[in-house]
């Protein structure tokens, strides 16, 4: 079984989450198991079980029963919302941690990117960092030395390899962190979904890159909430759901049954601790969601018919002009376009606080057929600040049902771009060359009218 | 896209050598006791480099003294020292004037103690490191250990120097004096191994390491002679503290404290690799816990 780069057999991870609550009846037992607690706790670590600070009872299997092998050379994503155990499951496959029970065999030199820039340490300069990041990251000394001006320059940091990483923007520091990633070379590369940060341009060449070393043999195992960076990426995808392999095929299949099936819940998004959501004191996103006319969510749009994108927000503070903005991508990455708030009654207008709801209309027979991401944003018209940004919040499938009136008319076959708006068409017979009498009969009729 | 649908067909088959040539990794769970896989750690070699190094450098970085840390505070405890033991109490210092026979145990005492200090907290410190990323944890409290030599190194310039000012001449033992500073470094990492796993699940240890130094201190002969213990017994039973063989071996190979150390040191040597060896197994056995639990 020489072409197996990854083989995992029957994996498990359990987890302890919490404190099993104990009744004590009378005050002296919780007094006496307060002066025990300790003891006990400290025999339990001297024997070598591992609890947490407190008595750990509770468990969660984070993965259960997970098997599937990985030729050499694939390229692997790994979908399923949060929670589903994908993490784990990348924790377990770059030996962070130990599964419970099963096994995983690997073939090959590995390497995990489950954060860019990990061991960066400030108080360096960005020369000493990517000496420490690369050895941290596997590579050997002679490796980096060999490598270092290619990734100084793939950082585009170049003026400041001697300046301590303090004095980076967190954009440097992160594009510096991803340069020293990128050159990474190992038989089996794993990665989180580290690519969900930095600007747009450069996390495509970062996926450029990435796609290099997919084509030099490698083998990459990729998880990600981007769909369309694993579409991109990837040609099969495996899709967990509570530490379960609910499917594994080819990426577009897995996709869209992943979409399809509500596990996705990509069309909505909701952030229910406000101090944690999107924004800043001024203003944050509670809620985006791609909607039809019926104010249901839409998770696949008929392309015939309108679809709304819409965005809740809470203001906190007053007197702001503010600038609701929503980013539309298609699956292959392409921006479709950026729309602005128009509104009349808003516009130029500072805004009281309170919550409020702002939805675009797309208008039917616009979009083209696949998977769209919404991106929402907000902005202060003035001041050019950014209150919040969120790259691939939600995302929805627009379907054509083939039933002739839409922008494809009767072909039923593939059709490409981004766009499918319906146009309005005139085909007018201007040169007859078999002329009958009839026709010339009617276009006489045409011109007289 | 297209390019990446026919991928598979464009990689050549490997030919059947060079497959067997790539390195298997096995991961299952590993159960009590498990081997302590030193020659892993000499494959990161270089990462043990890195983050010593790293160590090092960041050490003073944003201090206005630097690098004269590492010598201001041996030095500053040795004036302390001189004048509360050696003047006022008229503690005895084996005929060798006292400044210096405090120093000489001050700047190996200084390693041990800032090593336990700061390796014992070394795998908190370095917690998102551990939960990011696979390299041989040990290489963390080791680095933390190593990257005080260079204080000890600094430090030790300055006891030449007071060697050179007191017309201290050392006798031919200092070639002993090598594997005293192995036996500090021993017991600084056999103790840090203990206390940092410790400090992974109880946070308590990360305040009774100061209090662990002041008292390992005074059960120390720093500020007097192991001589003061006269029974031979009872010295023995003293140079338990592993410690007790590295101060008395430094004044020995340096100073020329005439009391010869030899079975103490003993001792205090098998002492110091207990710790070590205990430290490094249970390290290795809890070091799957970490990543969960730091």
């Amino acid at each position: 079984m020489s072409d197996i780069a990854i083989h995992a057999e029957n994996l498990s991870k359990m987890y302890h989450i919490g404190k099993k609550q104990e009744k004590y009846y009378m005050l002296r037992d919780s007094l006496v198991d307060a002066f025990k607690a300790p003891f006990r706790r400290v025999t339990k670590l001297l024997r070598g079980q591992a609890s947490g600070a407190a008595e750990l009872d509770e468990t969660i299997w984070a993965l259960k029963d997970i098997s599937f092998e990985i030729k050499r050379g694939e390229l692997v994503g790994i979908i399923g919302r949060n929670g589903a155990g994908k993490s784990t499951l990348l924790k377990i496959l770059s030996r962070i941690t130990e599964p419970t029970t099963g096994f995983v065999r690997i073939r090959g030199r590995i390497s995990s990117l489950l954060e860019v820039g990990t061991g960066f340490h400030h108080e360096l300069t960005g020369r000493e960092n990517v000496y420490l990041n690369g050895a941290i990251l596997g590579m050997a000394r002679a490796e980096i030395d060999r490598k270092f001006d290619e990734i100084v320059a793939f950082s585009e940091v170049e003026k400041f390899v001697d300046t301590p990483v303090k004095h980076y923007s967190s954009g440097m520091k992160l594009r510096l962190a991803f340069a020293v990633a990128a050159h990474l070379e190992p038989e089996i590369l794993i990665v989180d979904e580290v690519l969900a940060v930095g600007d747009a341009r450069f996390q495509r060449r970062c996926i450029n890159k990435m796609q290099d070393v997919g084509q030099h043999g490698r083998t990459v195992l990729f998880v990600s909430h981007n769909m369309p960076a694993v579409t991109r990426l990837c040609e099969r995808a495996i899709l967990l759901n509570e530490g379960q392999i609910i499917e594994d095929g080819s990426v577009g299949q897995v996709v869209n049954s992943y979409l399809n099936s509500g596990l996705g819940t990509m069309a909505v998004r909701e952030w229910r601790d406000i101090k944690k959501a999107p924004g800043d004191d001024i203003i944050r996103l509670i809620r985006v969601r791609a909607r039809t006319r019926d104010g249901e969510t839409a998770e696949a749009a008929d392309i015939r018919q309108p679809v709304g994108l819409e965005m809740e927000y809470e203001v906190f503070e007053a007197g702001h002009v503010l600038l609701p903005y929503f980013n539309v991508l298609n699956e292959d990455g392409v921006k479709v376009f950026t729309a602005v708030e128009q509104d009349p009654e808003w516009r130029g207008r500072p805004r009281p606080a309170g919550r409020y709801i702002t939805t675009a209309w797309i208008p039917g027979n616009l979009l083209s057929e696949g998977l769209l991401f919404v991106g929402p944003a907000m902005r202060t018209v003035k001041a050019m600040t950014r209150h919040f940004i969120v790259h691939e919040a939600i995302a929805f499938q627009v379907i054509d049902t083939l039933e002739g009136d839409s922008a494809r008319g009767d072909f039923t076959g593939d059709l490409l771009g981004v766009v499918r708006p319906m146009l309005n068409w005139e085909t007018q017979l201007v040169n007859d060359q078999f002329m009958s009498e009839d026709s010339a009969e009617a276009r006489q009729v045409a011109l007289v009218e | 896209m297209i390019s990446k649908k026919s991928l598979g067909n464009e990689i050549p088959a490997l030919p059947a050598v060079e497959v067997d040539n790539v390195p298997e990794i096995l991961i299952q769970p590993s159960k009590g006791w498990v081997s302590l896989n030193l020659a892993e750690l000499w494959q990161y070699r270089e990462l043990l480099y890195f983050l010593t190094w790293r160590d090092v450098k960041v050490r003073y970085k944003q201090t206005i003294l630097g690098v004269a840390w590492a010598i201001i505070q041996p030095f500053l405890t040795m004036v302390v020292f001189s004048l509360f033991f050696g003047k006022l109490a008229k503690v005895p210092s084996d005929g060798i004037p006292y400044p210096i026979f405090s120093y000489a145990a001050l700047v190996p005492w200084s390693f041990f103690a800032n090593g336990l200090n700061q390796a014992s907290n070394s795998l908190v410190t370095n917690a998102n490191m551990i939960k990011k990323i696979y390299f041989p944890r040990l290489a963390i409290p080791l680095a933390t250990v190593g990257s005080g030599v260079i204080d000890f190194v600094l430090a030790f310039f300055i006891l030449l120097l007071m060697m050179l000012y007191y017309g201290i001449i050392p006798t031919i033992n200092i070639i002993w004096l090598p594997f005293f500073l192995l036996l500090t470094v021993c017991t600084s990492l056999g103790t840090s191994l203990w206390l940092s796993v410790m400090n992974v699940q109880f946070r308590d240890v990360r305040y009774t390491v100061p209090f662990i130094t002041q008292f390992w201190m005074f059960m120390t002969p720093i500020a007097y002679p192991s001589s003061l213990i006269e029974n031979q017994l009872l010295r023995m039973v003293y140079a338990l503290n592993p410690m007790v063989g590295v101060i008395d071996g430094f004044r020995w190979a340096l100073l020329g404290t005439e009391s010869n150390p030899g079975l103490n040191i003993v001792v205090s040597t098998i002492m110091a690799f207990v710790l070590l060896i205990s430290g490094t197994f249970y390290f290795r056995r809890m070091e799957k816990t970490f990543a969960d639990v730091v």
